[in-house]
């Protein structure tokens, strides 16, 4: 009898010390070296064993951003406890949004503008500025796809013409209907299907009245080398792109017509998946995206694009220093 | 959210806002200058720090390239067989995987995606296809060189069809199809680092995730060619190895 | 295993994508497809192939001749072949886009340096396959070396050369889908262009490629079976197909 009090006792002071210590790293992290202003356990993903029978496939389409953001979700679920395979590089929206369709992928990251513009076929010049605006209407279309789309990040990411800055200094380009009258020596550079599109190419030619010695089709990959190369006096660029955040060698022309619409990033998922997958699927998405802001995005493209660092590691970091993974 | 668009505005931000749950460090500047940042012909030091990006990939490679050349190889050996004794079938035989040769890889990739969806089979369906051609016709070459003195000999012995073609026929066969084995894998190899675009890997993955960026062109070159090599080269030791009394051919 | 029904009628689609424009998946009135449309693909297509196969020719007969005509050079010359074949085309675009640049002429030194392996070592092994006693007779009669070569070794070495000239025209052909990644309009835009022409326009454009493939190799299969001088057997290069 005197001996179980004694273990009871011993054992309630042990889980007091035990709590202490806890409270103590706990307090400890918020001063340490890696988040400031977040208390690390607030943000920490919390694996739960039960998300562990579900299969999530994350897929991405062929380019830095996308595989980044790829990578931060499929990370991100995978911290939750969820069975997370990837499928990055997918090729463009309506392949994506057929694999999401077919089963092959649960989800992507999609841009708001492309849903409207690409997937639904809603002119550019309907699609709203306002990102929640945008989002309700892409959700509301998705949703009779069968698709959930999720709420957007802080970033927004849109086409732009971009030129050298010598370029835009030598004709005084700010906006791109300054390059009324001068653009028919240039040499415009953009994705093949940028030819055919009212966002791109097409809408240059009928919005901006624009015409251009010629247009030249190239892989994303290759939009500033061309610049650089001088095959191209105008590429089509991406707002977040890491070279126009590192330098100011590049100049980004004014969508003074408001042609071309931004988008911020939603993750889209198959319903069936979503509701299978339970709250922490929402949960862990809508947590992951909250730190990304321009700037973020821009840092994280820059040490893939510039420092040539894989999109894994640097969305494992950026994971890591938001506090959401350990 | 506005879409910030004017000349330098987005250099100066970075450094000042990040975002509120990352310290300011976490945004950085970062140098367009040096090997890596400034696209030099070919970067030792970031090769050797990032060879792991490569290696599975490169498994990945080799894990298509076998299994097409396996199934190229069954069928194309399988198809010889049976229209060397049925010689009627030949001509179209050879006109079919002849067309199979000609259509060019990416098309077919991409026409399978539909059906076949993204993955190792849409990759290795065309690549198997474009082996059948070279395979079938050094087979059915080596086959007819078979020389009469050996199948006289054959059935003097009193052999039957089946014993000749597995005793006779097809080893003296080896050289040619062995050829065409040999050309059948260093082709696939190559052609195979674009199997990434049915969304099945490879080596053609990592090139296409920074393709303008010299050294990793460089690496993925280098390590496609090296794979090609030392698989013919396993494939030349091997028979040797395995075939010692074959003459070599002058090729 | 996919039903039948379905294969019909993507053919049709895709038929019909190549015979009549439509409206751009993407919207906006943009019209695609239509015979004239896809034209201007194919022809930039066959266009640069042209100009590559003219180069690697250029380049490649002569020394496979030289080599051939003296008999030096095997190693090298059979060796040329068997790497050429290694070499990933993807790998090679990319790498003079970054060196270069972009635009036809890159695209085609690019496809050039792909086709100039089959040449050059069909065009060596046709000459060694030559019956030495040709040209002995040729030599004995007083002929001067680009002589020999020119009207003896050549026309019967011709068979074996065009079907060298068959496979770097066909890798060419089909290389120059993948010119669209680097400045060039072919057949590939239509073909990784799923968003903009649809289901209907990637197999359109695949099977213009296939079709144009075919008739290369069948317009060039004419030729070789016209240089082939009547009465030299058409022996099959199976070691250098």
């Amino acid at each position: 009898m005197r001996g179980l009090r004694v273990r009871a006792a011993l054992a309630l002071m042990l889980a007091a010390v035990l709590a202490l210590g806890i409270a103590a790293c706990g307090g400890g992290s918020d001063t340490g070296s890696t988040t400031t202003g977040a208390s690390s356990s607030e943000n920490l993903i919390q694996s739960n064993p039960a998300n562990g029978k579900v299969t999530i496939t994350v897929g991405s389409k062929n380019f830095t951003e996308e595989y980044i953001l790829g990578e931060i979700y499929a990370q991100g679920l995978e911290a939750a406890g969820y069975n997370v395979k990837k499928k990055l590089n997918l090729g463009s929206e309506t392949i994506a949004l057929k694999a999401i369709k077919d089963g092959q992928i649960s989800g992507y990251p999609e841009y708001t503008s492309t849903a409207l513009g690409s997937l639904f076929s809603v002119p550019a010049d309907q699609i709203p500025a306002n990102a929640q605006e945008a989002y309700a209407q892409a959700k509301a279309k998705l949703a009779n796809e069968g698709v959930v789309a999720y709420p957007p990040t802080p970033f927004a990411d849109s086409n732009a013409v971009g030129t050298l800055t010598s370029t835009a200094e030598k004709d005084n380009l700010t906006d791109i209907s300054d390059l009324k009258g001068v653009s028919q020596n240039m040499v415009l550079a953009g994705s093949p299907e940028c030819r055919e599109r009212i966002d791109c190419l097409v809408g240059l030619e009928k919005n901006y009245g624009l015409q251009f010695k010629k247009f030249t089709p190239v892989d994303i990959g290759l939009r500033y080398t061309v610049l650089d190369k001088g095959d191209a006096d105008l590429s089509i660029v991406f707002t977040s792109d890491a070279q126009l955040a590192n330098s100011n060698k590049y100049t980004v022309l004014k969508d003074d017509k408001e042609l071309i619409p931004a988008g911020n990033v939603i993750f889209l998922a198959s319903k069936k998946v979503a509701d299978e997958a339970g709250p922490d699927f929402t949960d862990t998405i809508e947590k992951v995206q909250g730190n990304l802001t321009l700037p973020v995005i821009q840092e994280l493209n820059s040490r893939v694009d510039i420092d040539k660092e894989e999109p894994a590691a640097v969305a494992h970091d950026y994971l890591m220093q938001s506090g959401y993974i350990k | 959210m506005t879409v910030v668009a004017a000349k330098g505005l987005l250099f100066a931000d970075a450094a000042n806002r990040c975002a509120p749950g990352l310290p300011a460090s976490f945004c950085q500047h970062h140098e367009t200058t040096g090997c890596v940042g400034g696209n030099g012909l070919f970067c030792p030091g970031w090769a050797v720090d990032n060879f792991d990006r490569y290696v599975g990939p490169f498994f990945r490679h080799l894990e298509i390239v076998a299994i097409s050349v396996v199934a190229g190889f069954a069928v194309a050996l399988a198809l010889a067989l049976f229209s060397h004794r049925h010689r009627v079938l030949i001509p179209p035989l050879l006109g079919a995987t002849g067309v199979l040769y000609t259509i060019p890889s990416i098309a077919f990739f991409f026409l399978l995606l539909p059906i076949t969806g993204f993955g190792l089979v849409t990759a290795v369906i065309p690549l198997s296809a474009y082996t059948l051609q070279i395979i079938y016709r050094n087979t059915l070459a080596g086959l007819a060189n078979v020389p009469a003195d050996a199948k006289d000999a054959g059935r003097g012995m009193g052999m039957s069809d089946r014993q000749l073609l597995w005793r006779v026929e097809l080893p003296l066969a080896t050289p040619e199809v062995v050829a065409g084995l040999r050309i059948a894998i260093v082709s696939t190899v190559a052609i195979a680092t674009l199997a990434f675009l049915a969304g099945a890997g490879g080596l053609g993955a990592p090139l296409y995730a920074q393709p303008d960026f010299k050294t990793n062109i460089i690496m993925v070159g280098a390590l496609t060619i090296a794979m090609a090599l030392t698989l013919d080269l396993i494939v030349v030791l091997s028979r040797r190895f395995l075939m010692p009394w074959q003459r070599a051919r002058p090729r | 295993m996919i039903p039948l029904a379905s294969v019909i009628d993507s053919f049709v689609g895709a038929f019909d994508f190549i015979l009549h424009s439509r409206d751009a998946v993407t919207g906006g009135h943009v019209q695609v497809g239509g015979i004239p449309y896809i034209w201007t693909f194919a022809r930039t297509q066959l266009e640069v192939s042209a100009v590559a196969l003219g180069g690697a020719l250029a380049v490649g007969m002569p020394i496979g001749l030289v080599l051939g005509h003296i008999g030096k050079g095997e190693y090298f010359a059979v060796g040329f072949g068997n790497a050429g074949r290694a070499v990933p085309e993807i790998a090679v675009v990319f790498l003079l886009a970054a060196l270069i640049g972009i635009g036809l002429g890159n695209v085609a030194l690019a496809l050039g340096i792909l086709g100039l392996p089959p040449i050059l070592t069909n065009t060596f092994v046709a000459m060694r396959q030559v019956d030495p006693t040709a040209v002995q007779a040729a030599e004995g009669v007083g002929m001067r070396p680009w002589e020999v070569i020119v009207r003896v070794e050549l026309p019967l070495a011709a068979p074996t050369i065009m079907a060298g000239v068959r496979t770097a025209a066909i890798n060419i052909f089909a290389t120059a889908t993948i010119a669209s990644f680097v400045g060039l309009s072919t057949l590939g835009d239509l073909v990784t262009g799923r968003n903009v022409y649809g289901d209907d326009g990637v197999l359109a454009g695949a099977i213009v490629i296939a079709v144009l493939a075919g008739l290369i190799e069948l317009a060039l299969a004419g030729v070789q079976r016209l240089l082939t001088p009547r009465g030299l057997k058409l022996q099959r290069a199976t070691r250098s197909a």
